[in-house]
């Protein structure tokens, strides 16, 4: 089973990325829970979101307290919640940020890094500096959680129109993630 | 060959119940309700749904529509949470006297005060003795399960009730899960279209929910109760023909590895899954202990419980409600009447966990079956896991 948390900020579709995650590996016949941090929904505060993808049925109704991987959607929550917290040891952190290599193992000292400059990304392709789906592909590129294939059929019946564009920006950054072991 | 969705359980459940071709939806948002009613509005306003949408202006409203509804001899679905609930609580009893086949998905949460919007079972079990049938579930297939079936059981005409389909609150409402969905026309040859045996019509006047002098009203609430204890019956015939179907079987009580343990957990809802990851993780080490499961909470399945516990030294009953002044917690107290009333010899513990939303870890079962927590030295006869004092 692999376990992912997502910190991101109310607003900014942390919960919509774990979903279409799980989506794509209930359709790659695998099984998958998505959940938000329960609570009331507060646009711009941080917010968390969780995700359990396995090869045998799930049966556990909690939290993820050790995740495999850890997904920042928003660099600035760095300085308000600690999200390598619990990250089990070989895991990734999968980070939004133009941060220098030397700046990010500061960070995240003894962890794995996978860094793509998705605000940058998603204003280039959605004209939007919203992350969610750019970081589809980094979170892919850096755990292997779901076959990046599977990915394009639940962001299509999500975003309609739209979809395209999206699935343009996961590709990029699938392309342009940079992996920094520890 | 079978499709799962991943999809939402509050999304599922009303999809759920948009296959049941329900005909009038009478809601008041409330968390974590809210998923359910805006996607049944959203089924309706978009003509997916060919059904009423009543909007009122609370949940006393909410459920005295749905009565007028079932009554004129609808098909009456709703949901609810909490104090919202609680707010329903004197029309509950008028909607199973009135014997008005409404059913209804309770998205199990904590009551205020604190006022606490996560889940827990303080609201149905303060509503566990309103003369309804009331059913628990573990997972989104479940809920979507026991809706379509709740309607075939609600509307069986040897039962005429309604049915309270109960699911945990964000741990299960919120949860995107793998979920298989009947094809609507299996689910219209399993449940066919509702055909009440009287109905409110001005140009056909009956009289229902009428006065009952003393002479009358004990008649009247024996026969309402015999109803509500022969209804098992269908129960099972219905779990029965939904599993011949569509494949999945359900049962009023079901076990999970209670054959090979003299000691078991028994639980509601959604905290299953973690009890019986404890319990592989258990048996990994040797150690075995079984999971009793209450799918049907009312009618309760006597029969059926005393089949799996006769044989048990040792039992842990694990609720999400507090015992509210009483010697334990209400699933405990019912456990101990039957247990005594049939000179069975168990050990019975009582464990409160997963108030007001608080995770509950396969970790703390392992620590109930190794006996690491300790009995309470005070009055108390039950323990509530992690409590800080």
């Amino acid at each position: 089973m692999i376990e992912v948390r997502f910190h991101g900020r109310g607003g900014q579709g942390a919960v919509t990325l774990a979903e279409l995650i799980a989506q794509a590996a209930i359709k790659s016949n695998m099984y998958a829970q998505a959940f938000p941090s329960f609570g009331p929904e507060r646009r711009g505060a941080p917010v968390q979101a969780f995700l359990r993808v396995s090869d045998r049925p799930i049966r556990l109704r909690a939290k993820v307290y050790h995740p495999n991987n850890v997904v920042i959607l928003d660099a600035t929550l760095l300085g308000v919640v600690n999200p390598s917290e619990g990250l089990k040891e070989g895991g990734f952190v999968v980070i939004n940020s133009n941060k220098s290599e030397d700046e990010l193992k500061n960070l995240f000292p003894g962890c794995n890094i996978a860094v793509v400059d998705a605000t940058h990304i998603a204003k280039e392709e959605l004209g939007v500096p919203i992350t969610n789906t750019t970081m589809l592909g980094a979170l892919v590129k850096a755990s292997n959680i779901v076959d990046i294939e599977m990915l394009e059929e639940p962001v299509r019946e999500r975003f309609g129109v739209v979809a395209q564009r999206n699935i343009n920006a996961y590709k990029r950054a699938f392309n342009e993630t940079k992996i920094i072991k520890a | 060959m079978t499709t799962k969705k991943g999809i939402e359980v509050s999304i599922a459940a009303s999809i759920a119940a948009q296959l049941a071709r329900v005909e009038v939806v009478a809601a008041y948002p409330i968390t974590p309700q809210t998923h359910i009613v805006e996607h049944l509005s959203e089924l309706v306003a978009n003509g997916e749904l060919e059904a009423v949408y009543i909007n009122v202006e609370s949940e006393h409203s909410a459920m005295s529509a749905c009565c007028g509804a079932s009554a004129a001899g609808a098909r009456t679905f709703t949901s609810t949470s909490a104090q919202g609930l609680e707010l329903m609580h004197e029309i509950l009893f008028i909607a199973s006297g009135m014997r008005l086949p409404i059913v209804m998905a309770t998205v199990n949460r904590a009551l205020s005060s604190p006022l606490s919007i996560w889940g827990d079972h303080s609201d149905i079990m303060a509503a566990r003795d309103t003369g309804w049938i009331m059913l628990f579930c573990e997972n989104g297939q479940e809920v979507v399960d026991s809706i379509i079936m709740a309607f075939k059981i609600a509307e069986n005409r040897n039962v005429l009730l309604p049915v309270m389909v109960n699911l945990d609150g964000f741990s299960l409402s919120h949860v995107i899960e793998p979920i298989e969905f009947p094809s609507q026309k299996d689910v219209d040859s399993f449940l066919p279209p509702y055909k009440p045996l009287y109905s409110l019509h001005p140009d056909k006047p009956v009289t229902m929910g009428a006065y009952a002098m003393p002479e009358l009203y004990t008649e009247a609430k024996y026969a309402q109760e015999t109803a509500l204890i022969n209804s098992k019956k269908v129960i099972i015939d219905v779990m029965a023909e939904f599993g011949e179907r569509f494949g999945r079987h359900y049962k009023p009580v079901e076990t999970y590895n209670t054959e090979n343990a003299d000691f078991a957990f028994i639980c509601l809802g959604s905290i299953n899954e973690n009890i019986s990851t404890a319990i592989d993780e258990l048996k990994s080490n040797g150690k075995e202990a079984g999971l009793i499961k209450l799918r049907l909470f009312r009618p309760f399945p006597k029969d059926e419980l005393l089949a799996v516990l006769k044989d048990k030294k040792r039992i842990a009953i694990v609720e999400r409600a507090m015992p509210g002044g009483a010697a334990n917690s209400p699933l405990y107290n019912e456990i101990a009447s039957l247990i005594y009333a049939n000179k069975l010899h168990i050990t019975l513990e009582n464990y409160i966990v997963g108030l007001g939303g608080r995770d509950v870890h396969p970790e703390d079962f392992i620590d109930v079956f190794d006996m690491k927590i300790a009995a309470k030295k005070d009055n108390n006869n039950y323990n509530v896991i992690g409590v800080r004092e």
